[in-house]
């Protein structure tokens, strides 16, 4: 029915306004709860998931050295493949083209071929190069040589495969976060005289970490999962650990339980981590949308902080 | 009117196979204030980042400080500059944007003191002190922690001169500084840009403010397709244009 506002006896402003009605939210609900109720019985219900055996060995020592050989590989691992990607990405984004060649092929390489093909290799390099030796390369003198089975022992072999696969990755995200960055920004800060390497460090890197932070939480968070193929190389870290409790008590479903609640609490510690260095490298940049789950709890609960909004609120 | 600031004789820059610059013949002298007038794709921005190398030109010889940009004479030959003397000739010349490119994850205290610090050398209470000075000059003094974004756009390009003052230039070079503004936020740089004029500075100027040109400017500069088609003191370009290109420019802006 049309409404003539101009009759003086419809009052539109009066009237109670329906919200409208979404009755399929309700199913979608419903279905949910039913799912979730269902996982939850079986949980409790199910003698063979051994919660016992799971409490018993979620805090014992193997378990817990394991996990720390796990946070020691991420970490490791991780900070030289930041490092290096960071090196890489200059190297291709560099004039010399020398360099960006040899970036290319090493991206190519590290990421063309599966990291447990490449964490075997590491481990059987003795194989292709008994010693190693420092001198000068084709004609020159050795000054030392090592057997290449003490210089790469497990661990090492671990952490090459691990660092070198995830620095090609680290190498694509960061060259996306430079060239993210207006080229406005470069010629600003060539204008006051600032060299390549300044600008790089003082301008251009510090805006990209806002683009490179998200990923690279990502990529860490993926290299403590990506850390369990070292198990077949035999370092025993977090999966390796269990799998020699389980090879001994049969037990399976319980320890893998007891690895998984593992991974889950510090890739929950490391989503709140990255919380807050996408914080501190948004600063001066608008307030970032959604996230994690996670991310948007802590933001909620940590705007009181946020001293820009209040500011730009003035 | 003493030694000429810029020098150029014959400036040719080109793209690929499309040419710019096409033979740029002009000299800015100390305390001069020159406007580049023309329509777009003429060539006036070309020309002004050719002036700190941001561009490097293509033919025509270009000095600016009695230097040549881009190059050093020594013994008879042109010795390509190393980064160090691009770097230490472009810390004398600021250069303001159309978009003012602030360092956006710095406040504007930090955007004024890194080039005198990293830069220059100068010690972080010196800059900041100078910067304060710098700040106060524009109107801005109360914004020294804020952030870019915090700021409108003539507050941000008033920012962006003093963070090219605040590298102490000889010379100002202004491409299209108001033309990204909002119309009532034009005049506050534009009142910025003729105070530093007043005081002396050596400024080269791509403009659409006609008014500012007739004002303050002490040589217009008319170019069209890469060439300097009229160039003189405002009064004669502007009022009594003898080429007929210049003529037809300037009755499609005013």
């Amino acid at each position: 029915m049309a409404i003539d506002l101009s009759a003086s006896t419809v009052d539109v402003a009066q009237m109670k306004v329906v919200p409208r009605r979404h009755p399929w939210r309700w199913v979608g609900v419903a279905i949910v709860l039913i799912t979730v109720a269902t996982l939850i019985q079986g949980f409790l219900t199910n003698p063979r998931y051994q919660w016992g055996v799971v409490g018993d060995y979620l805090l014992s020592g193997a378990v817990l050295a394991g996990l720390g050989r796990t946070l020691q590989l991420t970490a490791i691992a991780m900070t030289i493949a930041i490092i290096l990607g960071i090196v890489l990405a200059l190297m291709r984004l560099s004039q010399n083209p020398v360099l960006r060649v040899v970036a290319g092929a090493f991206v190519w390489l590290f990421r063309g071929t599966p990291l447990l093909v490449q964490l075997l290799f590491w481990n059987f390099i003795s194989a292709l190069f008994p010693t190693i030796s420092i001198g000068v390369p084709l004609l020159g003198p050795e000054f030392v040589s090592f057997d290449a089975n003490t210089v790469i022992p497990t661990f090492v072999a671990a952490i090459l495969g691990l660092a070198l696969y995830e620095s090609a990755y680290m190498s694509e995200i960061v060259r996306a976060g430079i060239l993210s960055v207006d080229r406005g920004q470069f010629e600003a800060a060539q204008s006051i005289g600032m060299r390549r390497s300044l600008l790089m460090r003082k301008i251009v890197l510090p805006q990209a970490m806002r683009v490179i932070i998200p990923p690279t939480g990502n990529e860490t968070i993926g290299m403590l999962k990506f850390s369990s193929l070292v198990s077949v190389i035999g370092l025993p870290e977090l999966l390796n650990s269990v799998q020699l409790i389980y090879a001994r008590t049969f037990e399976t479903i319980p320890m893998l339980i007891v690895a998984t609640i593992w991974y889950l609490v510090v890739t929950t510690v490391l989503t709140i981590g990255q919380f807050f260095i996408e914080r501190y490298f948004g600063r001066g940049a608008r307030p970032q949308a959604q996230g994690t789950p996670i991310g948007q709890f802590l933001r909620k609960a940590f705007t009181f902080h946020d001293k820009s909004r209040k500011e730009s609120a003035q | 009117m003493s030694s000429a600031i810029i020098s150029a004789r014959g400036v040719q820059k080109s793209f690929g196979r499309v040419d710019v610059l096409k033979g740029i013949d002009l000299d800015l002298f100390e305390g001069q204030v020159m406007c580049l007038l023309g329509p777009s794709g003429s060539g006036k921005s070309t020309f002004l980042r050719c002036v700190n190398h941001l561009e490097s030109v293509s033919g025509g010889v270009l000095t600016v400080h009695g230097q040549l940009v881009g190059y050093r004479e020594r013994r008879g030959r042109l010795y390509e500059s190393s980064e160090a003397e691009i770097c230490r000739d472009r810390s004398d010349i600021g250069m303001v944007f159309q978009h003012f490119n602030l360092f956006p994850h710095m406040t504007v205290l930090e955007n004024l003191t890194i080039g005198p610090v990293t830069v220059r050398g100068k010690s972080r209470k010196a800059a900041a002190v100078r910067a304060v000075e710098l700040l106060d000059q524009v109107g801005l003094g109360d914004k020294l922690k804020a952030y870019p974004r915090q700021l409108s756009g003539g507050q941000q390009q008033r920012v962006a001169i003093a963070r090219a003052l605040a590298m102490e230039p000889r010379l100002m070079l202004f491409d299209e500084p108001t033309s990204a503004l909002d119309p009532e936020l034009v005049g506050d740089v534009l009142a910025v840009m003729k105070n530093l004029a007043s005081e002396g500075m050596t400024m080269l100027v791509v403009t659409h403010e006609m008014g500012f040109a007739r004002e303050v400017a002490d040589v217009v500069v008319f170019m069209d397709g890469g060439v300097v088609v009229e160039s003189g003191p405002p009064g004669e370009v502007l009022d009594n244009p003898r080429n007929e290109r210049t003529r037809a420019f300037l009755s499609a802006v005013l």
